[in-house]
């Protein structure tokens, strides 16, 4: 047990270190969330005065939620891409081959992506507190909001792995990117579902991101949030579930067959 | 070298770009599929802003479809460089370097792949945008906006050379991407200039693509005419001079070093 904490630690602070050294890697979790956050508070911010938007106190704080999605949903991806670069050059086999649980061998990766959640969830609070979006809820607000990223990112991070996995090809995981995109703007992370235009309206409400978005936004623009939380914990579970049978599979797959 | 053989390198070198996309489609897809699916997506999302008081269109779908059309040529123009820090890491580069093709030859072989292209994310956008419901631009609408793409795709694909050329490294694609990103972005895209928040507005104002922007988006929300047509030629051009001569520069100084 001690000895594969101590290889999921590895693994982990391998995985964190590898997306800092990569600008590839980290770009995508940091550089164009945050662009795009800049660009759409800029851009979109008379949204405010459409009737039916809920009370925020800046267009900022609404779309914090939504760019702490964007990031984890591509650090999920790009721990994917990392894990099939590992499989394409080799690495993974020697891991495999190493007398460690192969379940270590993922959790390691999963460390290292909700370590990367949690870094971007407290890189756009910071950049929230600095430019004037109050987290409402304080720091308790904060720490949940914290907490459910952190949960996202490992849960996308399962689904990633498990699509590296089960192909072991880079660029299949980074043709992936563009969906991600798509999973993203279908949902309520940019914008209130009740104004979205139809059919990305009725797609959000059943879209589990929503649910995620909402509870992580809740603490940050305040109000009742007990059920907007319970929902995303819902939300976030399922997806992780998903994650850990197709990553079950495609771990048995690969032992099995070697590719 | 004659002109003959510069016209035969371009297209030597046009024509490899084109077998990249035929021999291996699988790698061109996802940059073909997302300014779509960011079309789709922000039509999705923001669609309801044209409800706003000085909402200057009354079809979001026809006020956003320009950008994307950017944004598909900006990415494509990145990937040259890209595809440019593939080709320095593996030394086919070096080979091009040492042929007796002038540099500004390899440039524009490269650049005009680029604007070719970006024709192929434009035209997916531009059905797609069309099938939902956005305006005809018209035949000269359509021209404008088909030039304006090519170079836009240019203007990116300079940018992305230049950074190949200095950084030698695929590394250096986000750099690329993210610089593209935001020259497309920096503008009215999502909304009318006079709805932008202060900080956007000014550099809105004083960003170039805003008149290629404006240019290209006349057609699609009423008639074109020659006063707001110019200023989008006169900005491309003017991109296309000052990061063209910044890659040739690069690219001099790449042979110098070597």
């Amino acid at each position: 047990m001690r000895a594969n904490l101590r290889v999921i630690r590895a693994l982990g602070v391998r995985s964190v270190r590898q997306t800092f050294r990569r600008p590839q890697l980290m770009a995508p979790i940091i550089v164009f969330p945050t662009l795009l956050l800049a660009v759409q508070t800029g851009g979109a911010a008379a949204a405010l005065d459409l009737p039916g938007f809920p009370p925020v106190d800046s267009f900022l704080q609404f779309m914090l939620a939504g760019a702490m999605m964007q990031s984890v949903l591509l650090a999920g991806n790009s721990g994917g891409i990392a894990l099939a670069v590992d499989i394409e050059m080799g690495f993974t086999d020697r891991l495999f081959a190493a007398p460690i649980s192969r379940y270590a061998i993922v959790l390691g990766r999963l460390m290292g992506t909700a370590a990367l959640g949690a870094f971007a969830g407290l890189w756009f609070l910071l950049i929230g507190v600095i430019f004037g979006a109050p987290i409402e809820d304080g720091v308790p607000g904060a720490l949940l909001a914290l907490v459910l990223v952190v949960l996202t990112s490992m849960a996308m991070g399962g689904i990633g792995a498990s699509i590296a996995l089960r192909t072991g090809s880079a660029s299949v995981v980074q043709g992936l990117f563009p969906f991600v995109f798509v999973i993203l703007f279908l949902s309520s992370a940019f914008f209130p579902q009740e104004l979205m235009v139809e059919p990305a309206k009725t797609i959000a409400t059943v879209n589990p991101l929503s649910f995620i978005a909402e509870g992580v936004r809740r603490p940050i623009i305040g109000g009742e949030s007990a059920g907007d939380v319970a929902a995303a914990l819902a939300a976030i579970a399922g997806i992780g579930l998903i994650a850990l049978w197709l990553a079950r599979g495609a771990l048995r797959h690969r032992l099995r067959t070697g590719g | 070298m004659s002109r003959a053989a510069n016209r035969a390198t371009i297209a030597a070198l046009m024509t490899r770009a084109r077998n990249e996309i035929l021999r291996v489609p699988g790698a061109a897809i996802p940059g073909v599929l997302a300014p779509t699916i960011f079309f789709l997506g922000l039509n999705g999302v923001f669609g309801n802003l044209i409800q706003l008081r000085g909402f200057n269109a009354d079809n979001y779908l026809s006020f956003i479809v320009p950008v994307s059309m950017l944004q598909g040529a900006g990415f494509t123009g990145a990937a040259t460089g890209v595809n440019l820090a593939r080709d320095i890491e593996g030394g086919w580069f070096d080979r091009l370097m040492a042929s007796p093709a002038p540099r500004w030859v390899l440039l524009a072989g490269m650049a005009l792949s680029a604007s070719a292209r970006a024709l192929i994310p434009a035209a997916l956008v531009l059905v797609v945008a069309l099938a939902l419901g956005a305006s005809f631009p018209g035949v000269l609408g359509l021209l404008v906006a088909a030039l304006l793409v090519m170079g836009m795709a240019a203007t990116a694909a300079f940018w992305g050379m230049m950074l190949a050329l200095r950084y030698r490294s695929q590394s250096a694609a986000p750099l690329m991407q993210a610089g593209m990103f935001l020259l497309v972005l920096l503008t009215p895209a999502y909304a009318p200039i006079a709805l932008l928040q202060g900080w956007l507005h000014a550099i809105a104002t004083v960003n170039p693509v805003t008149k290629v922007l404006d240019a290209m988006r006349q057609g699609f929300l009423g008639g074109v005419t020659w006063s707001d047509t110019w200023p989008g030629l006169v900005a491309i051009a003017a991109l296309m001079f000052v990061l063209g001569a910044a890659a040739l520069r690069g690219m001099n100084r790449f042979s110098a070093r070597a």
